[in-house]
């Protein structure tokens, strides 16, 4: 146990990812250690361990120096060894000078073990045994010790894992070939997230990464998540404002809503026509905002530019119903478009009741009752109010007249 | 080469497929979950980037951008604050943050609530799309009244009515856009009885009591079905526009 070190869980240069496991218990020599319940990951020069998650957050986690470690053996678990080895045994070289301080300064024992809950990963055993052999510390100018990371110059390649170098063929080859394409996505999202600067610099490859990610287990499971509003929000958050307007760019509110309103007009005209000509505000102001991402605005922005639609010159209106719920609505779904559609309905059916055009057009009889009234007043549409309720038939004067 | 004949070569070719395609899926398998493990490694930190680092990340618009693609496509949401000192006072973004997922929620759902959602299971619902850090745990009901109350200005849209004992329903489809009254015209006519009674609704429509109710309650107040106390069993509500239909029929 003294040959461990605390440090943060950050890759050396030349030093590469290859492989992780979980709920990994460690042993001094035989006895317990409170190291319990642990994520593993080994690299070509190290085994690291840590509290579940803290390894991705690049959190001080615990280190062992793969060079102590001079042979392997796998110890079986239960009485009678059933259920396959569980453990891994690590005997170890004598402890170094000039070792960071670790969670013992000595110990009587000249062994470790790792104990594997589910059981050892043969890839995993594997992959240790090979990077063992591999000694990738002994190449040359990068060598195991943070220190050495600034003095290391431009010959220091990362360093060859014993894998790659293998000609690959067959089925096992295939597996390889996968299993490291994996090793290498694991190690850059680990190193990319880092920090925030980190992250920036690779932000490229991560969203090609977290996209090709999302395809797979959509190809494989038909969604990312069961849940209804977790696929909703990664739709709407996926029809994205590239530059949201925000009210810093603009001299006075009224430039800014007049911006503003510009940006919802060019991005609600689809979400629109797709939903039949009309949202309530709400809905608008959740999609604007998700498609704006962290730039949210207010509803009474979302208000303000709503009412200069009309000013703009833009394709949808504000509108209140006598309710009072607002609505943005398409032009087509104006008093004369309305009046027009609902005209062609009623010659065609001959007579309308608020309840058959709602089942026709596929609205609320509220709104189906309200078209039937614009059509009415602009003179297209002829009441026919009785005991059986209200119906409305085609006006005959204006077309038999001419 | 020498060409395989007989039963036993074909069964041995059968069974080399079979052992090819058994790999084949296992790899799949493995692959698959890589992939799951990976996409956990990046909605925790992804979770936890948009919590630190949201004002950095605001200040650069590229960036901005690349995170907002790579929280949808792993489906984490980046509006994350917590509730902080200036949320208090009501500025801030936090109560617009939960007012964007309080609507989210209702979309997500109202093609099988209708629009209608107890504040127990909406704050379920957006807790759970959130994440899992324990500050979206803390997010309570009232910050849900409060988010919501920012939204009157859009008209009565979106309202929560108070049911009693503590609990709310929040509605979020406006009368005009309620294509429920509609539904159940279809139902009715679709029996050919020209009435409905409520838990026909919630049999054969998969309703709740209260979005049954409050269609039919609706369509009463606008005079569109008239009630019926006289069966045993429950009320029924009867559609005068369908009479001749039905009697004709």
């Amino acid at each position: 146990m003294d040959r461990f070190e605390y440090i943060e869980a950050r890759l050396f240069e030349g030093e590469n990812y290859l492989k992780r496991d979980k709920n990994v218990k460690i042993y001094d020599g035989d006895d317990k250690t409170h190291f319990t319940d642990g994520e593993v990951v080994l690299t070509t020069h190290r085994i690291l361990w840590g509290k579940p998650g803290d390894i991705p957050k690049g959190l001080v986690c615990l280190s062992l120096h793969l060079y102590y470690v001079f042979c392997i053996e796998e110890e079986s678990g239960g009485v009678f060894g059933l259920g396959g080895p569980k453990r891994i045994l690590l005997h170890l070289g004598p402890a170094l000078p000039g070792k960071r301080p670790g969670p013992a300064v000595v110990s009587p024992f000249h062994f470790v073990k790792f104990s594997f809950k589910d059981g050892i990963d043969q890839v995993f055993y594997k992959a240790l045994t090979d990077a063992v052999a591999a000694k990738a510390w002994e190449r040359p100018a990068t060598i195991s010790s943070p220190t050495s990371v600034t003095s290391s110059n431009a010959s220091s390649k990362p360093t060859v894992t014993p894998v790659n170098s293998k000609i690959r063929s067959g089925i096992v080859g295939i597996e390889r070939s996968i299993e490291e394409q994996h090793r290498a996505t694991d190690q850059s999202i680990s190193v990319a997230f880092q920090d925030l600067k980190k992250l920036m610099e690779k932000a490229k490859d991560m969203v090609a990464i977290s996209k090709n990610i999302s395809t797979k287990i959509r190809d494989k499971q038909g969604d990312i998540s069961e849940d209804d509003t977790v696929r909703f929000k990664a739709y709407l958050m996926s029809l994205g404002i590239d530059d949201p307007v925000t009210r810093d760019a603009f001299r006075s509110d009224s430039d800014y809503y007049l911006g503003l309103s510009q940006q919802i007009s060019d991005m609600m005209v689809a979400v629109l026509m797709d939903c039949g000509g009309i949202m309530s505000l709400a809905d608008v102001w959740c999609r604007v905002n998700r498609a704006r991402g962290l730039e949210l605005i207010s509803p009474e922005d979302l208000l303000n530019a709503c009412k200069l639609l009309q000013t703009i010159g833009a394709p949808m209106t504000l509108r209140k119903f006598p309710s009072g719920a607002c609505v943005l609505q398409l032009n087509s779904q104006r008093d004369e478009e309305v009046a027009k559609t609902t005209c062609e309905l009623l010659e065609e059916n001959g007579y309308l009741t608020p309840v058959k055009l709602s089942q026709i057009a596929n609205v609320s009889v509220l709104l189906a009752r309200e078209r039937l009234f614009t059509t009415e007043r602009l003179g297209m549409a002829c009441r026919d109010e009785s005991i059986e309720g209200l119906a409305f038939y085609p006006n005959l004067f204006l077309r038999e007249a001419s | 080469m020498r060409r395989h004949a007989g039963v036993g070569a074909i069964q041995k070719q059968r069974l080399q497929q079979e052992k090819y395609r058994e790999k084949g899926s296992e790899i799949q398998e493995n692959q698959f979950q890589q992939m799951s493990k990976q996409l956990e490694v990046f909605r925790e930190n992804l979770e936890e980037f948009a919590t630190k680092h949201k004002n950095e990340i605001k200040k650069n618009a590229q960036f901005r951008r690349q995170f907002q693609e790579m929280c949808a496509a792993i489906g984490v949401d980046p509006l994350a604050s917590g509730k902080g000192f200036w949320s208090v006072l009501g500025i801030g973004d936090f109560y617009y943050e939960i007012g964007v997922q309080i609507v989210e929620v209702c979309l997500a759902t109202n093609y099988k609530n209708g629009g209608l959602i107890t504040l127990e299971e909406l704050r379920t619902r957006l807790i759970a799309a959130r994440g899992k850090a324990k500050i979206h745990q803390e997010i309570t009901n009232e910050d849900l009244l409060v988010a919501v109350k920012k939204l009157r200005i859009f008209g009565n849209g979106f309202t929560v009515v108070p049911m009693g004992k503590g609990k709310w329903l929040v509605q979020s489809v406006p009368g005009e856009l309620n294509l429920d009254q509609t539904l159940v015209l279809q139902k009715a006519s679709g029996l050919g009885t020209a009435w409905v009674s409520i838990s026909i609704l919630i049999d054969d429509l998969g309703w709740t009591e209260t979005r049954a109710q409050n269609a039919l309650n609706h369509m009463v107040k606008e005079g569109l079905a008239w009630v019926d106390t006289q069966d045993t069993k429950e009320t029924l509500y009867w559609f005068p526009s369908m009479f001749s239909e039905c009697v004709a029929a």
